[in-house]
Formats: structure tokens, C-alpha cells, sequence
């Protein structure tokens, strides 16, 4: 169970980081949002669970985050990417690539191969 | 690098966590807010807009704890949030607090003081450099650390394995600095003593090898820093200072530095002066007989060397000396002993009855941990509803034993901190302590890291080991079935568990009982017992002629103007003198003695090693021995009469096999005179009160000399009243004689000392295994009473008796004390054969002492109790069951 939790929360903050990069700073909710969009189901409920990564990345140096004014002018936390946060994008996506591949390729694999 | 990064910012981060706090608050609402706008778009009502955005958002407690573990360090978060917890629910519950860390105190305490008494004296090294190399020389064959003087010097010069080998041995003088003569306590040592410890002064300089040119050639002194601080106000001037030691002119070169005095742990001496000088100190020398062993050598073994090699090279030189001098030397082999406690033949005992007393210090710490385990597990079952709870509202268990074990380890610090503190005033008291006023002995325990070290460790060993017992019982704690139906009492192996725990406590309560009584009995019984002289109504008076300036032949004629100036004194009986009186600290010297037929006096031919007693002619009246058989002295057995001796009965039984026809026979000593036996005496106690019965020879003074003098003076009424006359006496006859007096009963306090000892702290750890027994069982008590309530109700209620309801309610505590103090007492009757070489007599096959022990195991049982079953007896089923 600890280990889903693990494994969730390492993908969700690269698709944090991945948002961010593409779209520029946000604020939590248009995060949220972003990631919902795409990924379906994995946002669809506990959008909360959001948070605590924001804040581990933002402790990591990843992002970093100030108070601005939301689109109807409300007080929001928008959160950037660093330069930090630009090269630790850049190297996980290189890593996750790897890994999708080779997982890949291990699903590909029929018994007949491995003989 | 980032992972160092996040935990600087965790551990930096409780300051800021107010604000923290507010701006995920604001991101929530924010977040919440954006959401619900959607939803309103979509169509959906505002209240409903808000509830979808709140259930996509999701739990918001769990996300917060989430959070807070991303944002700071979960352990230690948790660690606070549980002691703050553990303080708020001991604080609801004070008294069980309160019994908790006094019991804890009690045990931690204990185990700090005895801790402390034995790392002062067995684990702490002595306090010189490169302590671990240093070793003290003794004697394989009785394990005492003397040798004789040239035996010291041959060993010094010959072997190749130590890097000096010092040697010193403690002598009695008196100090004149022109005000009164006072007694002062030296250490005798060799011209290398100082430099071999690699010790450095601290005012002036020590004493040096160069020092040293023959006999009486260098009249030094060296005083210890706090003889110098207590009887020259650390007068730095003193350097240099001439005073008079026994009436001899001596120079002041030196101050030893604070920490130094001497090597032996339990003695300070006044000062040092060089060993050369004994003739001046002791008024004899002994410097050139072989055969005399006074002197205790030591040294640094050579790095690199190993304790065997330096014994091979010590024994080799051993076996050489035995063959050049049969006659003073026995069997020459060593053993390397600790340098501090006088040879293993004095630190043996000790170390035994140290770690006998550790180990009842840990059991007693072993009882405690089993008493509150039991409280400990009856409060969590108590709990078992607030437990069920928390489970229920999704607490994972071992955050649950996280917390009980918080407060287990809390109680048992706060308890460890009291009884550390405790121990430490008790230590303190200690080291100041001087249990025997006629010397200067005393224990310098004063408590080091090792002592805060052990007391910490114990404190949190003992709460992981009480708080480990209701694991079980939460683990397999059911919330369904708890919150159902209320907390279930549950019969079974868990409650045999605590029994066993119980029962192992009392028996080990009985132990520590009939050991103590059985050490009481012994010291009482050695009160009254017969030592072969009668110490009632006797005074004595003990002074060193020699250090008076008496030497030769003043020493006899003043120390027959002493016994004829006493005799005046109205009231006194009868007034004899010794040279060392029996149980009086030692100091008699042991002759070998052969038969008449012997010619070859080498020691093995020995048939027995009789202590000597040099007496005046009325001792034995004076002294109160039994004169069985023949004649004692007079003051016509002088040095022109033939040489007579009187014997004890041992003496004579090992010499001649049968006492009929002893008197008259003769005997030789090592030097080859023939004695003739005149008398038989009794038997008598000579160096300790558990000793095997020794042979003992009585010599006369005119005959057999010595400076030493103890006035032994019988009274018919209290001695004490007659000191005053007996003082004036002595200083009409020289003003300048330092004496000391005391009756003979307060004579004795020093070898009873050890007795004296055992049997207190016997005593006081009995005592406290009395008083945790009768928590322990109390709690066992109060709760299987206050567990079966509703059942006692019941039966109340359907017409039992009184006893019958004591049966059921109390009937397995009775059962448990019961087994737990037959097992005890068995094991205190084992117990008390290690004791019996500590306290004379000590036998548990004593009936009082068997009785004694039953009826405060009974006494104790009906205390710890009295409580419960008057709640028992005094329950109202009306209400009970109404309540319920």
C-alpha cells in the first residue's frame, strides 16, 4: 500500500513539474485541473493529495511559489518552475522515458522469446 | 544533496509553522472556491457545487497530516505529541504517577549507589598515569601484596619487565611542628616511588632515587596536598620547614599534588616520608630481614610487555631467591593484583561482596519492572475502551505502543532522575564518611559519568522492560468487541504471565528477608559471643613509645611506669599491655614455629604459623583470657631468664597433638631458640571473627620488646569515667606522648565493620524488597478486586459468606505469597553460605530466623491486602449491579 502511495506521489510530481514547464506559473487549482485533464482518473478525487507534493518539491527547490491575483482577482498561491526545477524536469523525463521503454519492451516479450 | 536540502528546512521549519498553517488553509479555500465556481458553470445548485468540489478535494484531515509529515520530521513530531499526551494522562492519574516514580527512584537509586561504590573501587583505575599498566606484586601463595625489603630490592634490581618498581608501606609516627604531638598517618616508600607513578609535585619537589644513601639518610617529607591544606592553612612557605617526626629532626621538600594519596584507594595518608627512614618512623628496621615481609612493591609493566612475561621474569628471580635463602623465603611465586586494594587476598572479598550486592541491586530493579508492568498492564487494560477507540478511528497499532512506551520510558526517566539524585547525596555522604575514627580510612566514591551513565541506561532499559508487558494485550486488542460490549476480563495465560512476574518478586523479597535476618543474627550472636578475652569495662589505650623518643631500654621502664601509674587510678582492677591486641585491625606478626626435634628451619618444615603476642605479666586478668593449664608471667621472665612462652590451645594442638602434658614441653623458633611452654590459654578470636581457630603464642614483653603499647585496663565500672583520671595519668608521666583511647568494645567496631556493612545494606535492600513487594501484590490485589466487581456483587447479592468472597477475590494473591515466599526462603537458606564468610555464624538453620521470616511474609501479605478486601467485603450489589 506504502509503496502505490510512493509510486503515485514520484508521477505526480513529475507531471507537477511537466505542467508547470509547459504552461508557466499556476496556481494550485489550475494544477489540479491540468492534470485531471489529462491523466483522467488519477486527479478525479483527492485532488488534495496535490498539496504535500507542491510542498516537497517546493523544500527540494523544484518550485518555488508566491502570492499573486487569480483570473476573478482573488488572492492565489501561484507556484514556478526554478532553474533547478527546469533541470530536474529535464533528467526525469530522460529517466522515465528509459524506464517506460524498457518496461515496455518486458511486456512485449512472448515466452517463445526468452527460449 | 536535496535530501539534506528538505531536512534543513524540515528542522528549521516549527517556527514557522503558524503561518504554514494559515497559508494551506487559504490554498484549500482558494482551491475549494475555484472549483465550486466550475461546478456552478456546469448547472449544478450552490450547495451542491460546494459539496462535489469538497469530495473531489478529498479528505482534508488526512491530506493536512500528509502535509505536516512532508513539511517537518514525523518522529519527532510524534515523540512530542506523545510525551505531551503522556504528560496530560499522568497528570490525570497522579497517584499511579506518583507510585511509579517512587518505586523507579527506589530501584534506579539503589542501583546507582551500589554502582557507584563499585566503580570507585573496582572499575575506576587508580589515579596515577597510564593506570593500566600498573600492577601490584603479590605472592601466589597467600595473594598478599608484602614483601620483605631485600626480597624488594633483588626484585627491583633484577628484573627486566617493569619500568621501576616502587614500593611502600604505611607506618604510624608522631608529628611535633612545635604545637601539640599529634598521630599522623605516613606512607613509608622507596627513593623511586614518585618517579616510578610518574607523579609530579605540586609545590617544592618529591622524593628522588638520589635521595637515598643507606639507612636514616634522608630525613624528607613529602605532605599530601590535603594534610597540607587542613594542618599547614596551604601555607606555601612550608617548603623547607624543619619539624620533629618521633622526635627526629625532619625537612618539609614537598607537596604531593590534589588528586594523589597514595595506592590505596580507601586510604589517605598525612605524608610520605623515604623508606630508609624506618627507623625513625617505626623505631625498628626492618630494612635487612628477609624474612619479614612489610613492604607492598608495584609498577608500570614495560610497553610491550605482557602481564605473563613480567610474572615469568618475576618468578624466575622468585625461584632464585628461593634457593639462595631457604629459611626466609617460602614459595616465591607472584601473581600481578590490581595496585589499589592491597593484593587479591583483601580485593576478592570485596569484589565478591560488591557484585553480590550489584546483583541484588538489579534484582531489586528486576522486581520494580515486574511491579509495574503488572500496574502497567492493568491500567492499559483499564484503557482498553480509550484503545478500541482510537483503533476503531483508524490509530495504527504500533503508533499505540509508540505512546505506551513514551510513557513508560517518561515515568522510568522521572523515577531515574530521583533516584540518581538520591543516590548522589547518599554517595557524597559516603566519601565523607569515615567509618573507623582511629584511621584514616574512608571510601572516595564520589560519582563520575560512569555512575550518570549506568543510572540513564538503567532508567530507559527499565521502562522499555515494564513497558514491554501489555503488548500482547493491545496487539490483540478486538475494538469491535470492546466498544460493543465493554471491557472484557479475560481469565487466561495472560494474567499467569503477570502471576509468574509476582511470584518471582515475592520470592525474591523472601530472599533479600532471611538473608538480612539471617546477617542480623550473625552480627548479634558475634556481639556476644566469645572471642577469648572479655571486651566489657575495658579501656584501651594505644601509643607508639617510639615515636615519644623511647628507645632500648627506656621503652620497658616507661612502659612499666605506664602499667604502675594505671593501677592507682581507683577502680581499676587489673591493667596488662600488648603490643597489638587481638581483633584490633591486625598488625601481630606470624612466626613460623617447628618442634623441638626440628634442625632444619626452613619454613616448609613449619608446623604452624602462630601470631605473636608480646604481653605483660597481668594481661591475661586485664585481658580476661581463661588460663587453662600451667603458669602465666611475671616480671622475672626477663631477658636473663630462660625464654618462655604461653600457647593457645590451637597452638598446642597442632604442635603437640594433646594438651595433657604440653606445659613444660619445649619449641623453636625460626631463629632457633628454644621456647619453653608455661601455659595454655583459650582459644580466642585473633584477626576476624570468622577466622578458623590460629595458633597463638604469648611472649613477654622483657623478653620479646616492643614500642608498641596498648594499655589494657579493667575496670569495675563504666571505663569511660575513668578516662579522665587515666589522660591525667599519662600526661603527668610525659606530656609529649601522643596516645589514643577507646574501650575495647569501640576497639572492635573494625572487624566488625564488615559485618556491620552487610547487615545494613541487607537490611535497607530487604527492606525495599518488602515495601515493593507490598505494592506489588497490593496492585495485583486491588485489581483482580476491582476486575470481578460485578461478579463479586453476584455472589454477594446470592448470599456468600465473607470469607468465601475473600476466597474468590483474594485467593490468588494468598497463593502466590504463599509459593513465592517458600521459594525465597529456600533460596536465602543457599544464600546465607555466601554470607557466612562475611558474618560470623551466618546460618539460616535457626528457627527464630525461620519463624522471622514467615511472619513478615504473613505480615507483609496482610498489609498489601488489608485494602483490597475491606472493598471486596464492602461492596452493595444494589448499586453494583444497578450501575453496571
Amino acid at each position: 500500500m506504502k509503496q502505490k502511495a510512493d509510486v503515485l506521489q514520484g508521477t505526480l510530481a513529475l507531471m507537477v513539474l511537466k505542467t508547470l514547464g509547459v504552461l508557466g506559473p499556476q496556481h494550485g487549482y489550475g494544477i489540479a485541473r491540468r492534470i485531471e485533464q489529462i491523466s483522467g482518473d488519477l486527479l478525479a478525487v483527492n485532488q488534495g493529495t496535490l498539496y504535500p507534493v507542491l510542498l516537497k518539491l517546493e523544500q527540494e527547490g523544484a518550485i518555488a511559489s508566491e502570492w499573486g491575483a487569480s483570473a476573478n482577482n482573488r488572492r492565489a498561491r501561484f507556484y514556478r518552475l526554478t532553474r533547478a526545477g527546469r533541470k530536474q524536469l529535464q533528467v526525469e523525463t530522460q529517466d522515465w522515458e528509459q524506464t517506460a521503454a524498457i518496461i515496455a519492451r518486458f511486456f512485449e516479450v512472448k515466452a517463445e522469446d526468452l527460449s | 544533496m536535496r535530501s539534506l536540502r528538505r531536512f534543513l528546512t524540515r528542522l528549521l521549519n516549527p517556527a514557522a509553522r503558524r503561518a504554514q498553517d494559515e497559508r494551506l488553509r487559504e490554498e484549500i479555500e482558494e482551491h475549494i472556491a475555484l472549483q465550486t465556481e466550475e461546478n456552478l458553470r456546469a448547472g449544478l445548485s450552490p450547495i451542491e457545487a460546494r459539496r462535489q468540489s469538497m469530495l473531489k478535494f478529498g479528505g482534508v484531515e488526512a491530506m493536512k497530516q500528509d502535509y505536516r509529515a512532508e513539511r517537518r520530521l514525523p518522529l519527532i513530531e510524534d515523540l512530542l505529541q506523545d510525551l505531551r499526551f503522556t504528560l496530560r494522562t499522568l497528570r490525570r492519574s497522579p497517584s499511579f504517577a506518583a507510585v511509579a516514580i517512587v518505586t523507579l527512584a527506589l530501584g534506579i537509586g539503589a542501583n546507582a549507589v551500589v554502582f557507584g561504590v563499585l566503580n570507585a573501587l573496582i572499575l575506576r583505575p587508580l589515579n596515577v598515569p597510564q593506570a593500566e599498566t600498573l600492577y601490584e606484586l603479590e605472592r601466589a601463595s597467600d595473594k598478599l601484596g608484602i614483601e620483605s625489603y631485600p626480597n624488594y630490592l633483588d626484585l627491583r634490581d633484577r628484573n627486566r619487565t617493569f619500568d621501576g618498581l616502587a614500593a611502600f608501606s604505611i607506618g604510624r609516627a608522631a608529628l611535633d611542628t612545635g604545637v601539640n604531638p599529634s598521630h599522623v598517618w605516613v606512607y613509608q616508600v622507596s627513593g623511586n616511588y614518585f618517579e616510578a607513578l610518574g607523579i609530579q609535585p605540586y609545590l617544592g619537589r618529591i622524593i628522588h632515587p638520589s635521595d637515598e644513601h643507606g639507612p636514616n639518610s634522608a630525613p624528607y617529607i613529602v605532605l599530601t596536598y590535603a594534610y597540607w591544606r587542613s594542618h599547614f592553612e596551604g601555607d606555601r612557605s612550608v617548603v623547607g620547614r624543619t619539624v620533629q617526626l618521633n622526635k627526629s629532626p625532619f625537612t618539609i621538600v614537598g607537596v604531593a599534588p590534589p588528586e594523589f594519596r597514595g595506592t590505596l584507594l580507601f586510604f589517605s595518608p598525612d605524608f610520605f616520608v623515604p623508606i630508609v627512614e624506618q627507623e625513625q618512623v617505626d623505631g625498628w628496621s626492618v630494612l635487612n630481614a628477609r624474612g619479614n615481609r612489610c613492604v607492598t612493591p608495584l609498577g608500570h609493566v614495560k610497553a610491550g610487555i605482557t602481564p605473563a612475561q613480567a610474572i615469568a621474569d618475576l618468578n624466575s628471580i622468585g625461584s632464585d631467591l628461593e634457593k639462595n635463602y631457604p629459611k626466609d623465603d617460602g614459595q616465591m611465586s607472584f601473581l600481578l593484583a590490581r595496585p589499589s586494594l592491597y593484593g587479591d587476598s583483601f580485593s576478592g572479598p570485596v569484589q565478591a561482596f560488591l557484585t553480590g550486592l550489584m546483583l541484588l541491586a538489579g534484582l531489586i530493579l528486576l522486581a520494580v519492572c515486574a511491579n509495574l508492568g503488572n500496574l502497567v498492564a492493568a491500567r492499559a487494560a483499564d484503557r482498553s475502551r480509550e484503545v478500541a477507540l482510537r483503533l476503531a478511528m483508524g490509530a495504527g497499532r504500533t503508533r499505540i505502543l509508540r505512546q505506551l512506551f513514551t510513557e513508560a520510558v517518561l515515568v522510568s526517566l522521572m523515577g531515574g532522575a530521583v533516584g540518581l539524585w538520591c543516590s548522589l547525596i547518599l554517595l557524597r555522604g559516603l566519601s565523607t564518611w569515615q567509618p573507623i575514627p582511629q584511621y584514616p580510612i574512608n571510601i572516595p566514591v564520589s560519582p563520575d559519568a560512569n555512575v550518570y551513565g549506568v543510572a540513564l541506561l538503567l532508567a530507559v532499559a527499565g521502562g522499555f522492560l515494564f513497558g514491554a508487558v501489555p503488548v500482547r494485550q493491545v496487539l490483540h486488542t478486538d475494538p469491535y468487541q470492546i466498544v460493543k460490549s465493554g471491557s472484557i476480563v479475560r481469565v487466561g495465560r495472560r494474567l499467569a504471565v503477570r502471576d509468574l512476574l509476582l511470584g518471582v518478586q515475592i520470592a525474591i523479597c523472601a530472599v533479600l528477608v532471611t538473608s538480612s535476618f539471617v546477617a542480623v543474627r550473625g552480627l548479634l550472636r558475634s556481639l556476644h559471643s566469645n572471642f577469648g578475652f572479655e571486651p566489657r569495662n575495658t579501656m584501651l589505650v594505644n601509643t607508639d613509645l617510639n615515636m615519644a623518643g623511647y628507645r632500648g631500654d627506656r621503652v620497658r621502664v616507661m612502659q612499666k611506669r605506664m602499667i604502675d601509674a594505671m593501677e592507682t587510678i581507683p577502680g581499676v582492677t587489673s591493667v596488662g599491655l600488648v603490643d597489638a591486641p587481638p581483633l584490633a585491625g591486625g598488625g601481630n606478626p606470624r612466626w613460623n614455629v617447628f618442634t623441638d626435634e626440628t634442625t632444619d628451619l626452613r619454613p616448609s618444615n613449619a608446623l604452624a604459623e602462630a601470631l605473636i603476642f608480646n604481653i605483660s605479666p597481668d594481661y591475661f586478668r586485664a585481658a580476661g583470657t581463661t588460663l587453662l593449664t600451667g603458669r602465666t608471667f611475671s616480671w622475672r621472665d626477663d631477658k636473663d631468664a630462660a625464654r618462655v612462652a604461653v600457647v593457645n590451645r590451637e597452638f598446642v594442638r597442632r604442635l603437640f597433638g594433646s594438651a595433657t602434658n604440653a606445659a613444660g614441653r619445649y619449641c623453636k623458633t625460626p631463629d632457633g631458640t628454644r621456647v619453653q611452654v608455661v601455659g595454655i590459654v583459650e582459644d580466642g578470636k585473633y584477626n576476624s571473627l570468622t577466622e578458623n581457630p590460629q595458633p597463638a603464642m604469648f611472649l613477654p614483653i622483657l623478653q620479646s620488646p616492643s614500642s608498641s603499647s596498648w594499655l589494657v585496663i579493667r575496670s569495675s565500672r563504666d571505663p569511660q569515667q575513668l578516662a579522665v583520671a587515666m589522660r591525667n595519668q599519662l600526661r603527668d608521666l610525659d606530656g609529649g606522648l601522643p596516645f589514643f583511647m577507646q574501650t575495647w568494645n569501640r576497639g572492635l567496631d573494625t572487624v566488625l565493620f564488615p559485618a556491620r556493612v552487610a547487615t545494613l545494606s541487607l537490611s535497607v535492600l530487604g527492606a525495599m524488597g518488602a515495601m515493593l513487594s507490598i505494592s506489588g501484590i497490593f496492585g495485583m490485589a486491588a485489581y483482580s478486586v476491582s476486575k470481578r466487581l460485578r461478579e463479586l456483587g453476584i455472589r454477594i447479592a446470592l448470599g456468600a459468606q465473607r470469607h468465601a468472597v475473600l476466597q474468590v477475590a483474594l485467593g490468588g494473591a494468598f497463593k502466590l505469597l504463599t509459593v513465592g515466599s517458600a521459594a525465597g526462603l529456600l533460596l536465602g537458606i543457599l544464600a546465607s553460605r555466601v554470607l557466612a564468610s562475611i558474618v560470623y555464624q551466618a546460618t539460616a538453620r535457626d528457627p527464630l530466623v525461620l519463624a522471622g521470616v514467615v511472619l513478615v511474609m504473613a505480615l507483609l501479605g496482610l498489609l498489601a491486602t488489608w485494602i483490597p478486601a475491606r472493598r471486596a467485603l464492602s461492596i452493595d450489589p444494589a448499586i453494583l449491579l444497578r450501575e453496571e
